[in-house]
């Protein structure tokens, strides 16, 4: 085949009448489309739909938290009556509600929202357009794969109202928890694991074969966009990650349902009638499991990054600092995400050689992550900043991203861990690095790309105040529980830790003391938690206004920016580009001396315009 | 704009689309069953000493081997085929994706006789503590009829103890109860005399002992009200079983679909040829990548689960 | 290169299928046979790993053509095959670094 190959002539397009597309009626063109934009808005929408889902879970849970035991004001009734006594009993949340809410929660926040937003949502609409492509290279895979992924949403949303209740032993299921607790929810949950993996599977193939196979011609590997490298490495994560996830979310489920005991030690005692045969390995689920989740955790950050690149080289109106030490350092990253999953295992009772390697790869891989950091806080310096709100959100972005990272440390290693590892202190650190991290990001792209997409532009005043009501209450949320954590806090206590209350007289039952300080902080987390809630009514109705009222906008480039997508119609058409694109030049060539504008669009031949 | 490099592979990567995107979803799928493997591994070294069924004890190396061979076949047939599409030989083509689709249909029989075999071969554990083992005869409400043995092992077993399972015919007996499952220790001393004095279950004059002369064993009727406990070798017998059928059953299900999209692009899809021929010849050589995995995947099972 | 050339390579490539063909055969009567002589678990084991490798080699080498593939494959398949290790070895050495209670 390989020999064969050689004779072939320069790629020839337009020869395939098969390809033809007639004008589509409305199921065709919105529904069952495969086209990659339509594609990335479906995602994008279900996305922000799962997002808002996920937190309003939260938003329940944290109720709980901070009035341990009182009914949930106006939604309590009706929400028991949709979930049942399990979950929700005469308007207050169960243990075992509060329980699949936090399962649900970090559930359809990993796989259904940010996951699908940032990679698959994005992923889909802009990176054919910036490497010049007409569509993504398997355009009926790219459908599939959403239709993967919406069926695994609908099945993840139905455990809800199964018998039982949804799942309940967190968003890594481990084993045997998850295994004994006497739902069909956790069947459910498999099951929707098992349908958004090979979604992303499908996405992942779809969007590495597209990188190689369809630049346009000139789209030389070093002139590629950061946020197309970005995409691609996150696409190599999924690719390879995953599957093992898939195996171990297909032993559970035969742990599940065919008896077997794939996870379950001998001796163990479950609620179902039948004995299990036992001699299985708990741990094995953990190292699969965090095989997948810890690159996943990665998988969540570079299409942030890639999105606060862009951006930045946008409204700073210079080349990105170190385009090539951000390319090499994300390579770098998904390098190591794959040899550093054992430090969520600290507690397991590893032994000191094997910890040793794991926190060694874990405090390796904290440095290309700060190459990256670095570069974009030095892209800064003596740019002419435009303070419009996409660039907002990604100023927010750095130092928020560097707090989540930066309190990383002390989980790296092994003892600092295990003092922190059950505490508040990690949800405030990983928070911190997917929430005003991510999502602010998203947040950014978002408004960002908005134009492309609508042709109208997001109005700028609801913009900023969605921004700096984000970025307050996000920090209200997120900063006193590094403190709850460092006080000792355990992080999956139903009732706010009142458990612990009462360190002034230990005598009453309490289990250790913490002091009344740390645990009324949860009044104010969850108060500033529904003002977050809030906070995003402007981006709605802005996102919503905007799309029909919103102002048109003046030209196909409105950032004046220098990538592929600008230079297409808007919104762009099928197939993207009236004519093909050839590429001459970098992705930030801004500030060019000399020129009549201060950038020059990778497709254009000469210096002056 | 049309897609590019859909059928012509593209000039610096001398690659066309699909070729690309089948080695990577190849990739995915080594890592899926990497994930499996490393499964067994430490299923295995996890086991206590002696409870890891024996090599051929639990299954049928024959069988085995014939399957391998018959898909190891197919394996040829496809790559046959693509080089007489190549060759511009279509009803070639036609002759040996044929065999294929015949080749994988029989190992998926083969294969369903051996899940048969297990799913049908059951050990009772009676009140008593005695321990039968065999094939499913007959059963009604009231009783159960095995052919097979008499195992001395009593009490709770079930971690794979019995390392002659062997289905159909050789009850080899004579040994190795002494590592015998998590329970085993007490229950090896006992086991010679448990052995003869159950030996009145039997229909027939010969106790237990029979079957060691070779391709010899019982049936024996046993009351419902005597039963303890019974169960069959599927997944939940143990941990082999476990990752034997899951192992498989994954396989089974790869080969299922391979076999299905040869057949599409053997019939149906078969027109393309007539159209495209160079985009028909590419659909057959990334169907056939696919099979090889299959096959690939299939090698290192054969020894890992029948051999060692 | 030529159409008839072409045809002439073909055939050259039929003849290596049919001697990986044999080879295979020939390896899965060689990995029966090895197990069936007891020379010792952890040799058994690496005889019978041995076979399995050379076996998929084949396959993947002739008749997944990895011979004669692009570079682009080669460096998606050496990142596979770097995580599978990863995963493989890692894993292992994990279960087998536990301290004794």
């Amino acid at each position: 085949m390989a020999k064969r190959s050689n004779d072939t002539h320069a790629p020839v397009e337009h020869e395939h009448e098969h390809e033809h597309h007639a004008e589509p009626g409305f199921w065709q063109k919105y529904v069952f489309s495969t086209d990659h934009k339509v594609i990335g808005l479906q995602y994008g929408i279900t996305a922000l739909c799962f997002l808002l889902l996920g937190f309003i879970l939260v938003a329940l849970m944290r109720w709980q938290l901070a009035y341990p035991g009182q009914p949930i004001p106006l939604l309590g009734d009706l929400l028991g009556n949709v979930l049942g006594d399990r979950a929700i009993s005469n308007g207050t949340l169960t243990a075992e509600g509060y329980n699949m809410f936090g399962a649900m929660h970090g559930t359809i926040m990993v796989f259904l929202a940010i996951v699908p937003l940032a990679f698959a949502a994005f992923g889909n609409y802009v990176v054919p357009l910036q490497i010049g492509a007409p569509d993504m290279a398997f355009p009926r895979i790219n459908m599939a794969s959403y239709q993967f992924f919406v069926l695994g949403g609908v099945v993840m949303l139905t455990s809800f109202v199964v018998p039982g209740g949804s799942a309940q032993a967190g968003w890594t299921s481990y084993s045997p928890l998850a295994t004994t607790i006497p739902t069909s929810g956790q069947t459910f949950w498999l099951i929707g694991m098992v349908l958004l993996i090979t979604s992303s599977l499908l996405g992942a193939v779809n969007f590495i074969a597209t990188i190689i196979q369809l630049r346009a011609p000139g789209m030389t590997w070093m002139r590629l966009p950061f946020f197309v490298w970005a995409q691609f490495v996150t696409a190599f994560l999924l690719l390879l990650a995953f599957p093992p996830l898939e195996a171990a979310g297909v032993l559970q489920l035969m742990d599940q349902v065919a008896g077997t005991s794939f996870f379950l030690p001998t001796g163990l005692a479950t609620s179902g009638a039948e004995e299990i045969s036992g001699g299985g390995s708990p741990l094995l689920w953990q190292h699969l499991f965090w095989f997948l989740a810890h690159p996943e955790v990665y998988v969540l950050i570079l299409p942030a990054m890639g999105i606060v690149a862009e951006i930045i080289a946008n409204n700073t109106r210079k080349p990105l600092w170190g385009y090539k030490s951000l390319v090499y350092s994300v390579l770098m990253i998904g390098f190591l995400s794959f040899i550093v999953w054992a430090h969520h295992m600290y507690l397991t009772g590893m032994g000191t050689k094997i910890s040793t390697f794991f926190q060694t790869t874990t405090i390796i891989i904290s440095i290309p992550s700060v190459i990256i950091l670095t570069c974009m806080f030095v892209s800064l310096w003596g740019g002419r900043i435009r303070f419009n709100t996409p660039m907002l959100f990604v100023l927010a972005f750095l130092p928020m991203f560097g707090i989540g990272g930066l309190t990383g440390l002390p989980l790296g290693f092994s003892y600092s861990d295990i003092h922190l590892h059950d505490t508040y202190y990690v949800i405030a650190h990983f928070h911190y690095i997917v929430a005003p991290g991510t999502i602010f990001a998203l947040f950014a792209g978002i408004y960002y790309w908005f134009p492309k997409v609508t042709g109208r532009m997001m109005n700028e005043f609801w913009g900023k105040l969605h921004f700096w009501l984000s970025l307050i209450f996000m920090n209200i949320v997120f900063q006193p529980m590094f403190a709850q954590g460092m006080a000792g806090m355990h992080r999956r206590m139903y009732d706010g830790a009142a458990t612990y209350a009462g360190a002034a007289s230990p005598g009453d039952g309490a289990v250790v003391g913490l002091p009344d300080v740390f645990i009324d902080m949860n009044i104010g987390i969850s108060q500033a938690a529904w003002a977050l809630g809030i906070a995003q009514i402007p981006f709605i109705i802005n996102f919503f206004y905007s799309i029909r009222k919103g102002a048109p906008v003046t030209s196909d480039n409105p950032w004046d920016a220098t990538t592929l997508e600008w230079q297409t119609p808007t919104p762009p058409p099928h197939g993207n580009f009236v004519k093909p694109m050839k590429i001459h030049r970098g992705p930030y060539e801004y500030s060019l001396p000399g020129g009549e504008e201060d950038f020059l669009p990778q497709n254009q031949t000469a210096k002056t315009v | 704009m049309e897609i590019p490099h859909t059928v012509k592979p593209r000039p610096d990567t001398g690659l066309y689309n699909s070729k690309i995107g089948i080695w990577l979803f190849l990739a995915s799928e080594v890592m899926l069953f990497g994930a499996l493997f490393s499964t067994y591994i430490l299923l295995r070294v996890g086991a206590p000493e002696g409870t890891w069924p024996k090599p051929g004890t639990m299954l049928n190396i024959p069988i085995g081997t014939i399957n391998t061979c018959v898909l190891i076949m197919s394996s040829v047939t496809v790559v046959l085929a693509w080089a007489s599409l190549k060759l511009n030989q279509f009803k070639r083509f036609k002759l040996f994706q044929a065999g294929t689709i015949l080749l994988a249909l029989t190992f998926l029989v083969i294969k369903s006789f051996e899940y048969n075999d297990k799913f049908t071969h059951y050990e009772v554990i009676k009140k008593d503590g005695t321990v039968i083992n065999g094939h499913l005869v007959s059963q009604d409400s009231k009783h159960v009829v095995l052919e097979g043995a008499i195992l001395p092992v009593k009490g709770e077993h079930k971690l794979g103890d019995h390392p002659n399972q062997q289905p159909a015919h050789q009850h080899d007996h004579e040994h190795d109860h002494e590592g015998g499952g998590d329970k085993a220790g007490q229950n090896a001393q006992g086991g010679e005399s448990t052995h003869g004095e159950t030996g009145q279950q039997a229909h027939g004059s010969e106790s237990g002992h029979a079957e060691s002369g070779g391709g010899h064993h019982q049936e024996f009727e046993i009351a419902r009200s005597e039963i303890k406990d019974m169960d069959n070798y599927g997944p939940w017998f143990n941990t082999y079983l476990a990752i034997y059928f899951t192992l498989t059953g994954l396989h089974a299900l790869h080969v299922f679909g391979g076999a299905v999209v040869i057949g599409y692009l053997w019939g149906p899809g078969s027109k393309m040829w007539h159209t495209e021929p160079e985009r028909f010849t590419n659909r057959i050589e990334i169907s056939g990548l696919f099979w090889h995995f299959v096959d690939l995947v299939w090698i290192f099972l054969f020894p890992v689960l029948y051999l060692l | 290169m030529s159409e008839s050339n072409d045809t002439h390579e073909i055939q050259k490539e039929i003849r290596t299928y049919l001697l990986v063909f044999g080879a295979l055969l020939v390896g899965t009567v060689l990995t029966v046979m090895a197990s069936l002589i007891d020379v010792g678990a952890a040799w058994n084991m690496t005889i019978g790993l041995v076979i399995a490798c050379t076996k998929g080699f084949l396959v993947a080498g002739y008749f997944m053509h990895l011979m004669s593939e692009k570079t682009t494959i080669y460096a998606i398949l050496a990142f596979t095959v770097f995580f599978f290790l990863g995963m493989m070895l890692l894993t292992v050495a994990a279960d087998s670094d536990v301290p004794a209670v």
